[in-house]
């Protein structure tokens, strides 16, 4: 009998190698007269193990990694095929991997199970549930169970998903779009890409069951340009979901119409800002809008109008077939449901951590993590993109929920947690915070445009000890400006990360300059 | 190069007509041309511009106002070196350094044999395996200087390629 071989496809995967790993595996097979048959799954979310290799058992799947193409014939010898553990990369059995065993995956419970491409794969793992019950009841009700569910948008703002549905479905238009933000631009971030890698029918059948919802037949995903893999995946599975009848003119029958389009961006962060974004699919700049109007009243081409990110309408299938209740029963406080976190940066054992909200940083950094790859001590983390603060050892406590977090001025965002060893200049961090800024801003507000580049340039000379105090409190009022002056969060929380650095790191801003050190 | 990634009007003529029934065409039209030419041709703008019903000036805005959109041909290869905290956090400002000396330009600018055009992107969603980079349609994960020099020696021993 032929033993099921799975390698990953997602970009972290194939950055490390996984298609020469394939390609070792079934030469090497051939040359010893193994009958394999090689499955090119989604990833697991555990990037330090990348690639991992897994094989088929009867007692589940077993895990071995992280694997480089010349690993293959000592795995070979050592039993690969029969799930042996006598290799050094052996993990064991697949799902009892503490990292993964630990987590509450909700959404992200079939990544790196399936192959991404497989409708069969899908419908076997509870797919599509969601979308037939849609199909059953009233554009309200789905509202309702959306609403009862808690959940909150995850791009970002945290602002409860089913108001917002509430809003477009009141709002009548003769035509209404679901739109979804897949731009994911914050350093630090990758479960959109690999729920949309890694399982593109969820984010579908999310994005058909919201259509259904409020009555938008046309749907948009927005992608970044830097994520050519989840384009072509993506591609890939509405074409398929349109042949089996989830997409097109007749969904499952039932007469109601939804379409899809994946439309790419053109590298530009402040295009994950939503009307920016709106903008942007109308084919102009990604000049910021003024709100009101909401883009749920008149967003896309004027019409009603709902943005969602990945996450938000990837949990919308899960909370349609097992109620509401099953996902609320996740969290703390009004933070309800499981949240994607994504270890990064500076960390042994980086990756994608699903867990019900109110786990703290440091279990994050310390027990799922391994603390820094460098081996270094850690120092600092910056949560929740290039705009949200960094956060020292006094703050790893807290638990992470939405409300604990801006009460100490951090963010959640959209769940990126990245970490620095103590070789970290958080003075050189500052002044990257605002030279994105200046590289990123689209140019509306004069705080945000001019202030940011204003901004690099105090920096420098701080960090060149010139007039040193008279810099520092320069920097302070320039931080209030773009603060106060800023149309949209681009300019507004710039300085959150800045304001940290300064507050928690001040040691960093006083050094002597560089070739004055002793 | 081969006469396929050379622009015509009517090329460019072909690429919006497959486009311009599309609601916001402008952004799905210069991915088209700059997937088939490497750049988009200052002369596609008043084609554009005519076919749209926009002005020059407009179009001109939009291509201006994206990163990723550029108006002269790169390098066989285009090279972008992640710039972003989570791969600062594990030495891309080494990485950067060490590429701008190693390929002899800064960003923006293409190798003078015309093999490479190095770009910064800020996050390619590698972040747990950084420093990244891209090159052409690939990502790249731990990225050492020494895995860099190996990239860039493989990259401009393959034989030129013969595209179309
Ligand atoms: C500068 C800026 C960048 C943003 N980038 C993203 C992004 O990449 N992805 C995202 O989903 N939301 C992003 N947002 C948040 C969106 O504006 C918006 O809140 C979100 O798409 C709403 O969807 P949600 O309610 O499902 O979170 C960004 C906001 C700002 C101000
Ligand atoms: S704050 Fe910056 S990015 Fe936001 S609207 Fe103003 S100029 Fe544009
Ligand atoms: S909108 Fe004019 S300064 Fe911000
Ligand atoms: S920060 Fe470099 S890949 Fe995300």
């Amino acid at each position: 009998m032929s033993v099921r071989v799975f390698v990953p496809r997602d970009t972290t995967a194939l950055s490390l190698g996984a298609d020469a790993v394939a390609r070792r595996l079934e030469r090497e097979a051939q040359q010893r007269g193994l009958e394999l048959t090689l499955v090119r799954n989604g990833s697991r979310g555990l990037a330090w193990l990348e690639p991992l290799v897994e094989v088929e058992t009867p007692a589940g799947r077993v895990a071995y990694g992280p694997v480089a193409p010349s690993d293959v014939p000592a795995l070979l010898d050592t039993g690969l095929l029969e799930g042996s553990d006598n290799h050094p990369l052996a993990q064991g059995l697949t799902e009892a991997i503490p990292y993964l065993a630990r987590q509450q995956r909700l959404t992200f419970a079939r990544i790196g199970v399936t192959d991404p491409l497989s409708i069969v794969d899908y419908l076997a793992h509870d797919g599509f549930r969601g979308l037939e019950a849609a199909l059953t009841r009233e554009p309200q009700d789905i509202v309702e169970e959306v609403k009862a569910s808690g959940l909150r948008g995850r791009g970002g703002a945290a602002f409860p998903t089913g108001i917002k549905w509430q809003t477009v479905l009141d709002t009548p238009a003769d035509q209404k779009y679901i739109v979804c933000n897949a731009d994911e631009g914050d350093s630090g971030t990758f479960a959109d890409r690999l729920a949309m890698e890694c399982d593109p029918y969820m984010l579908i059948e999310g994005m058909a069951i919201a259509g259904l919802a409020v009555g938008a037949t046309q749907g948009y995903i927005y992608l970044r340009s830097e994520y050519p893999l989840a384009k072509q995946v993506l591609d890939a599975a509405i074409a398929r979901a349109e042949a089996a009848g989830y997409l097109g003119d007749d969904l499952r029958g039932s007469g109601r119409t939804f379409h899809l389009e994946v439309r790419l961006g053109a590298g530009a962060y402040i295009c994950g800002e939503e009307t920016s974004l709106l903008e942007s699919l109308e084919g102009k700049r990604g000049l910021v809008r003024f709100k009101p109007p909401l883009p749920a009243i008149e967003g896309l081409f004027g019409r009603p109008t709902v943005v969602n990110n990945v996450l938000s309408l990837a949990a919308v299938p899960f909370i349609l077939a097992e109620g509401a209740e099953a996902y609320a029963n996740h969290g703390m406080g009004r933070s309800r449901g499981t949240l994607a976190l994504q270890l990064a940066g500076n960390v042994k054992r980086g990756g994608l951590i699903e867990l019900a909200f109110g786990t703290t940083l440091r279990t994050l950094m310390e027990d799922f993590g391994g603390g820094t790859a460098s081996g270094r001590a850690l120092r600092a983390v910056q949560v929740g993109g290039p705009l949200c603060a960094y956060l020292p050892e006094s703050q790893w406590d807290m638990p992470l929920d939405y409300e604990t977090f801006a009460e100490v001025g951090a963010g959640v965002g959209h769940g990126g947690v990245v970490m620095f060893d103590d070789s970290v200049d958080m003075a050189e961090q500052a002044r990257f915070s605002m030279e994105f800024c200046k590289v990123e801003s689209c140019g509306k507000c004069t705080p945000c445009r001019i202030g940011s580049t204003r901004g690099v340039e105090v920096i420098d000379r701080i960090r060149a000890n010139q007039n040193r105090d008279a810099n520092l409190a320069l920097l302070g009022e320039l931080c209030e400006t773009m603060e106060d002056g800023s149309l949209c969060a681009m300019g507004g929380m710039t300085p959150f990360p800045v304001q940290s650095a300064l507050k928690h790191f001040p040691d960093d801003f006083q050094r002597a300059p560089e070739g004055d050190r002793s | 190069m081969s006469d396929s990634r050379e622009w015509t009007p009517q090329a460019i003529q072909a690429e919006i007509d497959a486009l311009k029934h599309k609601p916001g065409a402008l952004l799905p039209i210069l991915h088209a041309i700059q997937d088939r030419f490497g750049f988009v041709p200052e002369g596609a703008v008043p084609i554009m511009a005519e076919s749209l019903g926009q002005t020059r000036a407009e179009v001109h805005g939009v291509i201006s106002f994206y990163h990723h959109f550029r108006t002269s041909p790169p390098g066989r290869h285009v090279l972008q070196v992640c710039r972003a905290e989570a791969c600062q956090s594990v030495g891309a400002r080494a990485l950067e350094a060490h590429a701008k000396k190693r390929l002899g330009v800064d960003y923006h600018q293409t190798t003078a044999d015309r093999d490479i055009t190095l770009e910064a992107v800020y996050c390619l969603g590698n972040c747990a395996c950084g420093p990244s980079i891209r090159v052409d349609d690939e990502i790249r994960g731990r990225i050492t200087p020494e895995a860099f020099d190996d990239l860039v020696d493989e990259l401009r021993t393959q034989p030129l390629e013969v595209i179309g």
